[in-house]
């Protein structure tokens, strides 16, 4: 075994058991701190496949943007787990013969013949002056210009979207205008009063 | 100066003809006037609304413009192979663009009276064309994966776009989730057919389908994931559970929406996929077809009968009328297509008279889609209860209406490829389904009506569903330009 291949299967044995966790562990955020751990372990098997930009940008946007913001959801939803987890005894049973046969059924269409060695031949491999983000720089821009432009106008839909959506003009808020405050006069506020002095009688 | 001038010129021209920019301008042209659409409407007064319609409406229209000058009878790919510029789709976008000029004008008075008029509905539905656009243009599983993705995302914040309404949210809610998971499989199986063909380009899937020895397990294995996502997405038994309650559910202005123009991308994005791509396993795909054409025709006009409400009554005849559509496109023949297409046009102009039809009896405060509120509609509009008569026919498929002649022409194709039964399954089935289309023709004519108010409805509306109406008479009557120009569209 070379040592690549020992890192492999470290780092598969390492996924497979953060992603056996995520949906096994009953504390939400624990199942989110494993989700971390399991695009982090990703990230080092495409580190060695040569794809260190994809590596990098799925440490940079899964871990750093969208799993925190996740863990601020989960953290302010406050879910209970407890009705989650009913019926999960019950249906085993009926659940994981179904899922082992499915997953028996696709080995054998699917197979390891069709996929093999032979049929589809490693990549060979690249010099170090090989750059990983300026090829994919190159084909996004070129080949794939029109299905980029494409998922970027679907991004765009989805602000729109979820703007529109929850977007919600409150009437009963308290919202002080800045502007008309800086522009307040004394006279606007105060009124003084004259007053004539009583006798004490 | 005059040199740089000259330089960016030639520079910019030669990348405008390298990518084929310029085939894309009905698509850039929509994007750019959605954009604008979608800036302005933020500045706009409540009153002012109706400048975002007129727009909205401008954009279709010159989009329609741009199609017509582009479309020049023969194909041409752009965008490094992801797009397509064919005769097919000059024709669907033609008609998206006009049925979507319906949906807006139908919807405008509806929308107002429930104060939703609102710029959204707008923009989301020009972003919805594009999606449609996109998908009917696509030359890669990409570009149609992703154009069905930004039809299906626009489609899911429309039917949501009533927040107040319970009904509404849940149908988005189920929608969302069953679209999401027909999109998953959709991608499963095209990952499958990249795996073994190793392009994602159509026409390179279907050399390398050509080009095999023999046919591989794995590959009918993907296919049948393409399928069962298509079904999904069109709609077709067992996948149909979605369709009645998002069609009941919705603003009835968003189910215009979705049950018209949407069908004719949905038939090009089958044909996309089957016909041009996997053509070479016809022979399975055919089978599987057959299988959700029968059960589609069986349920969908079947349980039709059941329902007292209108809008619940054709989502299930869509669902019918899906079934038509797979028989034409499973007898793989140039004419099998061209019927197909035929019907997917035709039944999106009848789909949007028909809940046109509901958001001409609805006013403030009423939604006119159950049974009950067509009875008597005679005696209250002898008109509409007319063009209400020539939708109801069409559906059934009773001569002169165009209805007849789509069902004849999808038969045809069908008995052209000796699949008799599947003819007589479709023959009988139509009677069956012919009942409750009469129905609504029996309560409008013989019916005392509940409702003596009279109709609300302004003159654009009036003159846009009269048009639409006739629509169906007249292309009942004189078939041959549009089946000719189908026929064209498919390359014969």
């Amino acid at each position: 075994m070379t040592f690549e291949k020992f890192i492999f299967y470290v780092f598969a044995a390492i996924l497979v058991f953060a992603a056996v966790r995520v949906i096994t562990v009953r504390n939400p955020v624990h199942a989110a701190l494993h989700l971390v751990l399991a695009f982090f372990t990703t990230a080092g098997l495409w580190l060695l496949l040569e794809a260190e930009f994809l590596a990098i940008t799925l440490v940079l946007v899964y871990v750093g943007a969208v799993m925190v913001l996740f863990l601020f959801v989960i953290m302010m939803l406050d879910v209970n787990v407890a009705p989650l987890k009913e019926g999960f005894a019950r249906y085993l049973p009926v659940a994981l013969p179904v899922a082992i046969l499915m997953l028996v059924e696709m080995v054998l269409v699917v197979g390891s013949h069709y996929f093999s060695d032979e049929r589809m031949p490693a990549p060979e491999r690249h010099g170090a002056d090989y750059s990983n983000t300026r090829e994919l720089g190159s084909v996004l821009y070129t080949d794939y210009v029109y299905p980029f432009e494409i998922a970027a106008v679907i991004l765009l839909v989805a602000i729109v979207a979820a703007i529109s959506l929850t977007l919600r003009r409150r009437p009963d808020t308290k919202y002080l205008n800045p502007a008309d405050q800086v522009k307040v006069r004394r006279e606007d506020r105060v009124r003084v009063i004259k007053m004539d002095s009583e006798s004490r009688e | 100066m005059a040199f740089v001038s000259q330089a960016v010129d030639r520079v910019f021209k030669m990348n405008v003809e390298m990518m084929g920019l310029q085939l894309l301008l009905p698509e850039i042209f929509v994007l750019t006037m959605a954009c604008i659409v979608l800036v302005l409407d933020l500045f706009l007064h409540d009153r002012n609304r109706v400048v975002t319609y007129g727009l909205s409406q401008l954009t279709l229209f010159g989009a329609l413009a741009l199609v017509i000058a582009l479309a020049d009878g023969d194909s041409h790919t752009a965008m490094f192979g992801t797009y397509v510029a064919d005769p097919m789709a000059s024709l669907a976008k033609a008609f998206v663009m006009l049925v979507v000029f319906a949906v807006f004008l139908y919807s405008k008075d509806y929308l107002r009276q429930r104060d939703l008029f609102k710029g959204e509905y707008y923009v989301l539905g020009l972003f919805g064309v594009l999606g449609m656009m996109v998908m009917i243009s696509a030359h890669s599983y990409l570009t149609l994966y992703l154009g069905l993705e930004l039809l299906s995302l626009s489609l899911y914040a429309m039917v949501a776009f009533h927040r107040d309404s319970g009904v509404a949210s849940e149908a988005a809610m189920k929608y969302f989730v069953l679209g999401a998971l027909a999109s998953g499989m959709l991608l499963y199986g095209m990952s499958l057919i990249y795996g073994i063909t190793g392009s994602l380009n159509i026409a390179e899937v279907a050399a390398s389908i050509g080009a095999m020895a023999e046919l591989e397990l794995a590959l009918i294995f993907a296919l049948s994931f393409v399928v069962l996502g298509l079904a999904f997405k069109l709609g077709a038994v067992p996948f149909h559970m979605w369709i009645p309650d998002v069609y009941h559910g919705a603003p009835t202005c968003v189910t215009l929406f979705i049950g018209s123009a949407p069908k004719i991308a949905a038939f090009a994005m089958a044909m996309r996929l089957l016909a041009e791509s996997l053509g070479g396993v016809q022979a399975d795909w055919g089978g599987m077809l057959a299988i959700l054409a029968v059960l589609s025709l069986a349920v969908g006009n079947v349980i039709a009968i059941a329902q007292a409400n209108l809008k619940r009554m054709l989502a299930y005849s869509t669902i019918s009328h899906v079934g038509f559509l797979l028989l034409g496109i499973l007898s793989g023949t140039v004419e099998g297509y061209a019927s197909a297409l035929f019907y997917a046009i035709t039944y999106a102009i009848m789909a949007a008279a028909a809940f046109g039809m509901i958001i001409l009896l609805s006013r403030t405060g009423f939604e006119a889609d159950t049974l009950e509120d067509f009875k008597g509609l005679n005696a209250r509009s002898p008109w509409h209860a007319f063009l209400m008569l020539l939708v109801m026919f069409s559906m059934a498929g009773v001569p002169p209406t165009v209805g007849f002649y789509a069902k004849l022409a999808v038969i045809q194709a069908v008995v052209g490829v000796d699949l008799l039964w599947l003819a007589l399954v479709a023959v009988f089935f139509s009677i069956i389904g012919a009942f409750y289309y009469l129905r609504v023709v029996k309560l409008m004519y013989f019916d005392e009506p509940l409702d003596s108010q009279p109709l609300e409805y302004g003159t654009d509306m009036h003159v846009a569903i009269s048009v639409n109406g006739l629509a169906i008479l007249l292309l009942g009557l004189f078939p041959g330009a549009l089946m000719s120009a189908c026929m064209a569209a498919m390359g014969l």
